[in-house]
């Protein structure tokens, strides 16, 4: 027996509906009656675009799908076969390598947007932590379809990050020849990535977004001035700066779905390598397990964490270089799940908070698009300096939070929203 | 001064993207929609790469539709093999196995060469080949040092002998008062004339270098005939959304 109070229609179809299943009354919970602040600024479409991303993804991957083929000896031939000869192959792939550019660029910004209004904080730190696990299946689902193409950078992209595994100590080996289910990089990686790629973790990825935004409904959207509009209620018990998430934000989304769908058709129709940031030049050519290319990178989007596995060129007491890199690299991921409680500051957003959080945010920006470069260039002794230098801002900025952000002196914070 | 700092970052993108192999590289800009010169390569391509490189991803029918070539022609000037028809792909018939034991390495497929290397490299290559006794075919590439690959081009292009390294800084050397290069060319001499001219060998080069770049994506034609419509949809449909938007907010005050 469900809760007697449930919205239901009067009468009709709907009413028949309602009787049977909570239509209306998701309907309302979702949309209709769910109140979100008045102010949100630009960075608060990047929600909606990792959606709009999301499906894309999906849809332009189930066409991929249905000409791919999942095995060493005809994975890159059925590309070339996408690309050529199936009917509007190429715009479903090219949308689909944007794609997975684009989910990174809205997610990166998304994430950002979140330390700017400290919209992590109470009570939104398992919005915050469903969010940083979406993160993270979706680096694992970028990783995993990167692979697929089976080309050079392909399979020794694979090669360096599976042989991340072996850098653990004792069961490293073991356990790299069990991810990849043979002794090196075969076509059974490839078939197992596959089925990871299409079925697993895009099951894991909708769960996680269900559960992100089931959590954000409950206690409400954060906004610019970081502060709870719940605690100005008019007397219908309505937020007075709240205003329905439909019409008035499923309106304004759409004009950010239009803005992000021209830049994001520009990329698909005429830069769609990107100068081989999107698509790498050495993937043009097949897997070779005898051929090692010159450099190789990762994709744009996990260059800084590449750069930060690369900066450990030290070892300490029995631990290896290469696994304290391995470790690093975990913990510049793991530390931002932990972020909330690593926020001490009396205030929520950036606007009020005093002048070393934002010269610390500030900080941590350039040391994430610096070492994000650096991942992508070859190594040098210089920019390995380099990289040691941000890799130690980028933790820096977590390690010193708890005490910057209590010592500071933040500004006053206002009772309503502001504009 | 920003504009020049942007047009710099732009131009040093692709170039930090591509780290080329050793080696320096003519630019070369190709131009898909000068069929002449795409027809022109298609038919050096066939002729002169084809005994050994196949372009296995692309067919004999796709290039005649795209570059307006009657299938009659392509079936008497293009299809050289009678095992092989005209919806099939440009493959060769050289086994891998006799490549490896003739040439030391299997010749790679050329469908995706210029989107791998770009066309400058494909370009500058077919450009690069001298002299140089003791090497099997005869001949070394300045693009592509200890080549396997034999100058097949040599009847058109003649023989050169190298007068200095071409890759040497002295030779790159980029002048400071004019900012010129000093023409890393100017290393080639030419001890026997070809059948072709020097600039009409640099014109097939190029046409058979842009006939590649086609072969790399054919798609292109469809992405440049499709992108301005959709782009024009998404434009009009952003000014009727933001309207609407408008149209919603007024009643929201701030």
């Amino acid at each position: 027996m469900g809760n007697p109070n449930r919205a239901k229609a009067e009468k009709g179809l709907m009413r028949w509906i309602d009787d049977r299943f909570p239509a209306t009354q998701l309907w309302e919970d979702h949309l209709s009656k769910y109140y979100a602040p008045k102010n949100f600024n630009f960075w608060y479409f990047f929600g909606s675009l990792a959606l709009l991303m999301l499906v894309n993804q999906i849809l332009t991957g189930i066409w991929l799908t249905m000409s791919y083929n999942p095995s060493a000896e005809g994975a890159f031939a059925s590309m070339e076969y996408i690309m050529r000869d199936v009917e509007y192959g190429w715009l479903i792939r090219y949308m689909h390598t944007t794609g997975a550019s684009g989910f990174f660029v809205v997610v990166y910004l998304h994430m950002l947007r979140g330390m700017l209004y400290g919209s992590y904080r109470k009570p939104r730190e398992l919005i915050w932590i469903f969010g940083m696990a979406i993160y993270l299946v979706l680096m694992a689902e970028a990783f995993m379809g990167y692979m697929l193409p089976w080309g050079q950078m392909s399979y020794w992209g694979a090669q360096v990050i599976i042989g991340l595994f072996s850098a653990i100590p004792v069961i490293g080996p073991d356990l790299a020849q069990w991810v990849r289910g043979d002794y090196l990089i075969s076509g059974i990686t490839l078939n197992r990535f596959f089925a990871l790629h299409v079925v697993a973790l895009p099951i894991v990825l909708l769960g996680l977004v269900v559960l992100h935004i089931i959590a954000l409904h409950e206690v409400g959207s954060n906004n610019p001035d970081g502060i709870e509009i719940k605690d100005n209620l008019d007397e219908n018990g309505v937020p007075k700066d709240g205003i329905p998430f439909h019409p008035y934000y499923t309106v304004k989304d759409i004009v950010g779905v239009a803005v992000f769908l021209f830049v994001f058709s520009i990329v698909v129709f005429y830069f769609p390598e990107m100068g081989g940031f999107f698509i790498e030049h050495p993937n043009f050519e097949p897997a070779n397990p005898l051929k090692t290319p010159d450099h190789i990178a990762p994709v744009w989007y996990f260059t800084p964490f590449y750069a930060i596995l690369r900066a450990i060129t030290f070892s300490i007491g029995p631990l290896e270089a290469q696994f304290l890199g391995v470790v690093f690299m975990g913990a510049a991921i793991a530390v931002l799940f932990v972020l909330p409680w690593l926020d001490r500051s009396p205030v929520k957003s950036i606007r009020y908070k005093g002048w070393m959080s934002k010269v610390a945010l500030f900080l941590f920006c350039v040391s994430f698009v610096v070492l994000g470069v650096l991942g992508a260039l070859p190594g040098t002794e210089l920019r390995t300096t380099l990289s040691q230098i941000f890799t130690a801002i980028y933790f820096l900025y977590f390690i010193l939070m708890p005490f910057y952000t209590r010592i500071e002196k933040c500004k006053p914070v206002p009772e309503r929203v502001t504009g | 001064m920003k504009k020049q700092l942007l047009a710099l970052i732009i131009a040093l993108v692709p170039a930090l993207a591509m780290a080329a192999p050793a080696g320096r590289l003519d630019p070369m800009q190709p131009d898909i929609y000068n069929f002449e010169s795409l027809h022109n390569g298609a038919r050096l391509f066939v002729n002169y790469c084809m005994g050994c490189h196949s372009a296995e991803h692309q067919r004999f029918s796709r290039t005649a539709e795209d570059l307006g070539i009657p299938q009659e022609v392509i079936e008497e000037n293009l299809i050289l093999s009678p095992q092989q028809a005209y919806n099939d792909q440009m493959r060769i018939a050289m086994a891998p196995e006799d490549a490896e034991a003739w040439f030391g390495t299997v010749p790679p497929d050329l469908s995706l060469i210029t989107r791998l290397h770009g066309p400058s490299y494909v370009y500058s290559l077919l450009r690069g080949y001298y002299l140089e006794e003791g090497r099997a075919f005869g001949v070394n590439n300045s693009v592509f040092a200890d080549i396997g690959m034999p100058h097949v081009l040599i009847d058109l292009q003649g023989e050169y002998e190298l007068v200095c390294d071409p890759n040497s800084t002295e030779v790159r050397t980029i002048d400071p008062l004019k900012g010129t290069v000093a023409n890393p060319r100017d290393c080639f001499r030419q001890v026997r004339a070809g059948s072709l001219s020097p600039a009409e060998y640099d014109q097939a080069v190029y046409d058979l270098t842009n006939f590649l770049v086609y072969v790399g994506e054919p798609s292109k034609y469809q992405s440049d005939r499709l992108g301005p419509k959709v782009l024009l949809f998404i434009f009009v449909f952003f000014i009727f959304s933001y309207l609407l938007k408008k149209e919603y907010w007024r009643d929201i005050k701030h």
